[in-house]
C-alpha cells in the first residue's frame, strides 16, 4: 500500500468494471487534494488578475502567485526567484528558450546538439531555431542499452561550434537517467551552454539547479502532481538579463510609449499577458506536496515498483524490456513479441490498467531500437505493488490472447 | 477480458499473424502509403487496374491487429471491384466501425467482424487507415496520406 494514495480523490474510480489501476504517470500524474483544494481557492475565492489592482483581491492573488515562484524556486534550489519564469510547460520553456536565447546568439554555421532519446518538444524547437538562422542540427546517438552515445557528444562539442547542448535528465520513453552533471561540463568544456528537460525527473528525484550546474532547466506541472498548463523554465539570471522578449504585451513592460517600449526585468520580461494564476499557484502547492512527501521517501517507494515491474514483467514469455535496468526512473518501456502495442493498451484497458502505448513522442529514438512503438507503465508515488502483480496478470493475459 | 472478444474475434487474430496478399505487386499501377502519425503505424497500399477494375491490390506495413487485420481482410474484399463499388463498401464499412446505421443492403462478409471496432473509438482509426489509402490510391493520389489530414 501507498500511505499517499488516499491524497488522490482521481485514483478512486472503476474502469470497465475494475479498479482503476493508473500506470500513465509520465504522461501526467494525478492531482492531490492539497493542489485541487489551492487551484479551487485562487479561482473561487482569491480571483483577481495579478500584479496591476490596489484592491484586496488583487494583492493577495499576486502574494500567492509571487509565493508560488519563491517555492518553485525552492524546489528547484534556484538562487533567486527571479529564475523563475512561468511557462505553459516544459514545451514553452524550451521554446522560449529557443527563440529568445536562441534567435540572438545561434548564427549561420553554428551548430545545436541534441540527442536521439529525447521527446519532441526538445527536439523540434532546436530544428525551427536551426532553419531560422541558418544552423545546424547534430545529434547524440543513442546506445541499444538506452544510454546516450556520449563519446559522440564529446567529439562533436569539441568542434567549438556547438552553442546550446540541450537533452532531458530522464528519458520519457525508457525512464532512464542521463549523467547531466557530466554532460554540463562536457557543454561548458567547449563554450556551449546547457539546457536541460527536466519533465521526467521532478516528480522522482530532488533537482538542485546550482548543483547540476546547467544553464537552463525546464519542468512541466501536470507531471508533478500540479495542474497542466503551467510549468518553469529556470534560467542563470546572467543570461535570462541579457535575453530579449519573446512575446510582447501586458505585463512585460516597463514602459510604453509612442516612440517605443522597455522591457521589464526578468522574470516579468519573458511573462507576456495575464499568467496562468490558479495554475500557479497549485505547482506551488504540488511542490509542497512533493517536499512534504520527501524525495527520498518518494524514490524508496518507486524504486520497489520499478524494481518490481522489471523484474516481473521480464519473467513473462515473449516480453522484451527496453533500455538499461539499473538506471531507470519512474518508467518502465517494453514490446512483447508478435503483438501491437497498441493492442497491448487496448487490452489492458480492459483491465482497468492505464498504461502508454505509441512511440512516446520520441520517434528518432523508436527509430534507433528499430521499433515502431513501446508499452509504457509509468509510476508515481501513489502506485502499489499489488497494482504491479495485476499488470503482471494483465500482460500475461494479453500474451494468451494473442499466443 | 469481458468485452474484447467482439474486437479481437479470432479471424482478426488470423489476419493479423498471417496477413493475406502481403507484399508487393509486380507492375502496380498505383502505390500509396498511409500513416497514422499518432501511432506510428504505417502501410503502403499498392494497386493494379484492368479497365475500372482492381485487378490486384497488396499491402505492406507494420501496425496493430486490427490496422493489419483491416488491410487483409479489405484486400480480399475489394479484388475485382470497380471504383464506384470500392466507394460503396468503403462507406459502409466506415458506418460499421463507427456505430452508425447504414441503410446499405451490401452483404458485408468478413468485414462484420470489425463491428466490435465500433464500442473502441479510439482504434477505429486503425481499422480506416489501410481503407483510406487505398481510396486516395484509387484516386490516383501520390505519396503518402495521413489519418491526420484531409485527404
Amino acid at each position: 500500500m501507498s500511505r499517499w494514495r488516499a491524497d488522490f480523490p482521481g485514483l478512486d474510480q472503476v474502469i470497465n468494471g475494475k479498479e482503476l489501476i493508473y500506470l500513465d504517470n509520465a504522461a501526467t500524474t494525478q492531482k492531490p487534494e492539497a493542489v485541487l483544494a489551492a487551484v479551487d481557492y485562487a479561482q473561487r475565492i482569491d480571483c483577481s488578475n495579478v500584479h496591476r489592482g490596489v484592491h484586496a483581491l488583487s494583492l493577495r492573488a499576486t502574494a500567492s502567485f509571487e509565493e508560488a515562484r519563491r517555492k518553485m524556486a525552492r524546489f528547484i534550489n534556484a538562487s533567486s526567484s527571479e529564475e523563475v519564469i512561468f511557462v505553459r510547460g516544459a514545451t514553452e520553456a524550451i521554446n522560449l528558450v529557443a527563440h529568445s536565447w536562441g534567435d540572438t546568439n545561434i548564427k549561420r554555421g553554428d551548430k545545436v546538439l541534441v540527442t536521439e532519446l529525447d521527446h519532441h518538444s526538445n527536439i523540434v524547437p532546436w530544428q525551427l531555431v536551426c532553419e531560422r538562422v541558418g544552423a545546424q542540427v547534430e545529434w547524440v546517438p543513442v546506445l541499444m542499452n538506452g544510454t546516450l552515445d556520449l563519446k559522440v557528444a564529446h567529439e562533436i562539442l569539441s568542434s567549438g561550434e556547438v552553442k546550446i547542448f540541450a537533452f532531458g535528465h530522464v528519458s520519457n520513453a525508457l525512464g532512464t537517467i542521463n549523467p547531466v552533471q557530466e554532460m554540463v561540463a562536457m557543454a561548458h568544456e567547449f563554450g556551449a551552454l546547457a539546457l536541460v528537460d527536466g519533465a521526467q525527473a521532478s516528480p522522482h528525484i530532488a533537482i538542485d539547479v546550482e548543483d547540476l550546474g546547467a544553464d537552463f532547466y525546464a519542468l512541466s506541472g501536470h507531471k508533478m502532481y500540479g495542474p497542466s498548463g503551467i510549468g518553469v523554465l529556470w534560467g542563470k539570471i546572467e543570461h535570462l538579463a541579457g535575453m530579449p522578449p519573446w512575446q510582447g504585451g501586458g505585463d512585460m513592460i516597463r514602459s510604453v510609449s509612442i516612440e517605443g517600449t522597455t522591457f521589464a526585468e526578468p522574470p516579468f520580461r519573458f511573462e507576456a499577458g495575464t499568467p496562468n494564476v490558479a495554475g500557479a499557484i497549485g505547482l506551488g502547492a504540488a511542490s509542497v506536496f512533493i517536499e512534504e512527501a520527501g524525495l527520498s521517501a518518494i524514490a524508496e517507494h518507486e524504486a520497489l515498483l520499478v524494481n518490481k515491474a522489471a523484474e516481473s514483467l521480464a519473467e513473462i514469455k515473449g516480453v522484451r524490456l527496453m533500455g538499461e535496468k539499473s538506471k531507470r526512473v519512474g518508467a518502465v518501456s517494453f514490446v512483447i513479441d508478435g503483438v501491437h502495442p497498441h493492442d497491448v493498451g487496448t487490452l489492458l484497458d480492459q483491465e482497468g490498467i492505464a498504461v502508454r502505448t505509441g512511440h512516446h513522442c520520441a520517434q528518432p529514438l523508436m527509430d534507433r531500437l528499430g521499433i515502431p512503438a513501446t508499452v509504457r507503465a509509468s509510476f508515481g508515488l501513489y502506485n502499489t505493488l499489488e497494482e504491479i502483480d495485476s499488470l503482471q496478470a494483465g500482460v500475461e493475459k494479453v500474451v494468451g490472447v494473442f499466443a | 477480458m469481458s468485452g474484447v472478444e467482439d474486437l479481437y474475434q479470432e479471424m482478426i487474430l488470423d489476419h493479423y499473424k498471417s496477413p493475406r496478399n502481403f507484399g508487393k505487386l509486380e507492375n502496380p499501377d498505383s502505390e500509396i502509403e498511409g500513416r497514422n502519425p499518432l501511432c506510428g503505424d504505417h502501410l503502403v497500399v499498392q494497386m493494379r487496374f484492368e479497365k475500372d477494375q482492381i485487378a490486384e491490390v497488396a499491402f505492406e506495413g507494420d501496425g496493430c491487429a486490427i490496422s493489419k487485420a483491416s488491410a487483409s481482410v479489405m484486400t480480399e474484399t475489394i479484388r475485382g471491384m470497380t471504383r464506384g463499388e470500392f466507394q460503396e463498401v468503403f462507406a459502409v464499412f466506415q458506418a460499421l466501425v463507427t456505430g452508425v446505421e447504414s441503410d446499405s443492403v451490401l452483404e458485408l462478409g468478413k468485414l462484420a467482424a470489425f463491428g466490435g471496432v465500433a464500442a473502441f473509438p479510439a482504434r477505429v482509426k486503425c481499422a480506416v487507415l489501410a481503407w483510406h489509402t487505398a481510396k486516395a490510391a484509387l484516386e490516383g493520389h501520390k505519396g503518402s496520406i495521413s489519418t491526420e489530414e484531409k485527404v
